[in-house]
């Protein structure tokens, strides 16, 4: 009966470790089950992308629509290319679409957002945002205040 | 010197060094067959190491240990395992497991080794306890067995596969006399019964005087004399008979090396 | 001086030495596991020792460290009234780091010790040797399974851990300190990544469940057999897995999430 009671407790221990797990999945990290949601690539290039990170949001109307999965530098144009996967459902995307980065409150997480376009085309696999606008720098704007005060 | 004709257990030329220190050096040991020979011999000098050395548990610096023509230390783990399943041990702390009733210590080895039915292992167990007189502590853990009891308890444990060689580590250290009378009659009765040969190591010199066939003493890392009983009584050398009738002082010395006391004491008082 | 040098480099050479012997014993020990029908009732005994017994006092300190992250960073992150990102904070640092880590420190020194003691007493007692004599390896009877049981346990206590502080988080944060429910979770399950930072967590766990139970059967197993001498293994087998288990945790990290 003895090893009996411990045999019952260790599958329980072993069920509860796999349980614990699997509510960290769906309730701490919000994987879905479903999760294999089709998605296509664009790119966009910035200026500066400020504090732009990898797995930052992509959003449209502050729907969240796809996430960010690389950031490099263009050796071309010398400019930030962001690469960003966007859920194949959102497939109303106009090529003169535009992509700026924004900010989540005053010192916030960075984000994508994306407004769309008037054109009849759309936005496939592997293109690229033509109107992009950069990260806000708060350095810059204070520079550029103090400058406009002084020439002023 | 006797003439020892059927050996089972040869050691030639053994030699051991625990760090600096020798503990046997070119060491000659023949063991008669389903005879009782006692290693005999003053604390510390390696009995007990001798028996790891047979059972293969330590590995000599040099020298052969041969058990039926089988060299112990030249042996692979597994057949090393092979050769251990006709030896049997009793620790001298009786080493039952702690986890285990006194049934269970005793079925272990027959569980190991064998794939008897149920009913054979339990018959086997019964029989080897009964031999020791226990069969009625089947139940009990080792923890509430007396120190006697679970050297008994060990020695069925030894016994259950019916081993052609059966060594006890000084089986009679800290007995009640009477738990030791149960021994030495138990360790003879056994030997015996089942024609195995047995090696006790002690430095009990009555009760092992009692039983054995025949004595090695160990001293100094070697063979100092060696016999039956009777002739260790009638021998002479000073080591010999200070080991045997117990003297406080004599060849192995009463003080640990020193300074001479007086001047010791001396010093005292001149620094002071 | 020479003196000084040579006997620090002896000390040196014996570390290095007594390392060897530790990987010697890990390889025999891997090596010598058990028939898996016989393996199994050892195993599972030892996970009910190792692992089951180990679980109130996991549940009770994560519970609680989760409280307290909930409760401090609720007062610092509410001075830039961004206290919805709690749950986020909660969630991430107990994950990444403070779900293995704890767990592992807690496990020294709950089972880490008690395994110490039990196989060095096992060597006292001459249970060791006897098993030898019987022909039967110690090391696949005794130490391999419980190996196999401590390497199993860490990973499922730590995802417990760090379950119950969440938990103990959102109850501190959600429930008493008034944040909305909604953002908490919200803002928690957009940043925390099940592969990057779950999983990541759970490798932590398994590599710490390796290596505290490494030391601590090979401290039992190596110790001199008096009572002193397996009182001092217990004491080395906390001291050295909590140092191993902080040294590995910055490697791991760096590894993980650093851009080294």
């Amino acid at each position: 009966m003895r090893l009996r009671m411990m045999e019952i407790s260790v599958g329980a221990f072993l069920i509860t470790g796999a349980l614990a797990l699997l509510m960290l999945a769906l309730n701490v990290s919000g994987l879905s089950l479903s999760e294999t949601k089709q998605s296509y690539t664009l790119y966009a290039r910035f200026e500066n992308i400020g504090g732009l990170t990898p797995r930052s949001k992509v959003t449209m109307s502050g729907v969240l629509v796809g996430k960010v999965v690389n950031i490099s530098l263009d050796p071309e144009q010398l400019m930030a290319l962001v690469e960003m996967e966007v859920d194949s459902d959102v497939n109303f995307l106009s090529v003169d679409s535009s992509a700026s980065i924004l900010t989540a409150g005053l010192l916030g997480e960075k984000y994508i957002g994306v407004s769309p376009g008037a054109e009849d085309e759309m936005l496939k696999h592997g293109d690229m945002f033509e109107d992009t606008q950069s990260a806000l720098v708060l350095e810059e704007l204070v520079g550029k205040f103090l400058f406009n005060q002084a020439s002023d | 010197m006797t003439q020892l004709d059927d050996i089972i257990i040869d050691v030639r030329g053994l030699t051991f060094y625990r760090g600096e220190r020798a503990i046997f050096r070119d060491v000659d040991i023949q063991v008669p067959r389903g005879k009782i020979t006692a290693i005999m011999g003053p604390s510390g000098t390696g009995k007990t190491t001798l028996l790891k050395l047979i059972g293969g548990q330590l590995k000599p610096d040099s020298g052969e240990i041969l058990l039926d023509g089988q060299n112990v230390p030249s042996l692979g783990r597994r057949a090393l395992f092979r050769i251990r399943e006709r030896m049997g041990m009793l620790f001298q702390s009786g080493a039952l497991f702690t986890d285990m009733s006194v049934y269970e210590n005793v079925a272990f080895p027959l569980r190991v080794h064998t794939r008897l039915p149920e009913e054979m292992v339990r018959d086997l167990v019964l029989m080897k306890l009964q031999a020791v007189g226990l069969r009625g502590a089947r139940d009990l853990m080792p923890s509430e067995l007396s120190g006697g009891m679970a050297r008994r308890v060990a020695l069925a444990r030894a016994i259950a596969l019916d081993p052609d060689v059966l060594m006890y580590d000084e089986p009679f250290t800290g007995q009640d006399p009477i738990a030791m009378g149960v021994l030495v009659n138990l360790i003879k009765r056994l030997n015996e019964a089942t024609g195995h040969t047995s090696i006790i190591v002690s430095h009990d010199i009555q009760e092992t005087m009692g039983i054995a066939d025949h004595i090695y003493i160990l001293a100094d890392g070697g063979v100092i004399a060696q016999g039956s009983p009777e002739q260790l009584m009638a021998e002479n050398s000073p080591q010999v008979k200070q080991f045997i009738d117990g003297l406080p002082d004599g060849p192995v010395p009463f003080h640990f090396p020193a300074d001479d006391y007086q001047s010791d004491l001396m010093l005292g008082l001149n620094n002071g | 001086m020479v003196e000084l040098i040579a006997a620090t480099g002896r000390a040196g050479l014996n570390r290095v030495a007594a390392f060897g012997r530790a990987a010697i014993f890990l390889m025999q020990s891997l090596v010598a596991r058990p028939a898996p029908l016989q393996m199994l009732p050892l195993l599972l005994r030892q996970i009910y020792v190792v692992g089951v017994q180990s679980l109130i006092i996991i549940i009770v300190s994560g519970l609680f460290i989760g409280m307290v992250l909930g409760l401090q960073g609720y007062t610092i992150l509410v001075a830039y009234g961004s206290e919805q990102a709690v749950g986020q904070m909660v969630a991430l640092s107990l994950v990444r780091e403070l779900a293995p880590v704890v767990t592992a420190l807690l496990f020294a020194g709950r089972a880490g010790s008690a395994l110490t003691a039990e196989i060095g007493l096992m060597k006292a007692t001459e249970q060791l040797a006897s098993l030898e004599m019987i022909g039967v390896d110690p090391l696949r009877r005794i130490v391999a399974p419980r190996f196999w049981a401590g390497f199993l346990c860490l990973p499922i206590l730590s995802a417990v851990f760090a379950l119950v502080g969440v938990y103990g988080g959102a109850l501190v944060g959600v429930e008493w300190l008034g944040i909305y429910e909604g953002s908490f979770w919200a803002n928690m399950q957009n940043s925390v990544d099940f592969f990057d930072d779950v999983l990541n967590g759970c490798i932590k766990a398994v590599v710490f469940g390796f290596v505290v139970t490494w030391i601590a059967v090979y401290q039992g197993y190596d110790s001199v057999p008096t009572s002193e001498g397996i009182s001092q293994a217990t004491t080395r087998t906390v001291v050295y897995a909590s140092l191993a288990v902080l040294g590995l945790d910055f490697v791991l990290t760096a590894l993980m999430f650093g851009d080294l």
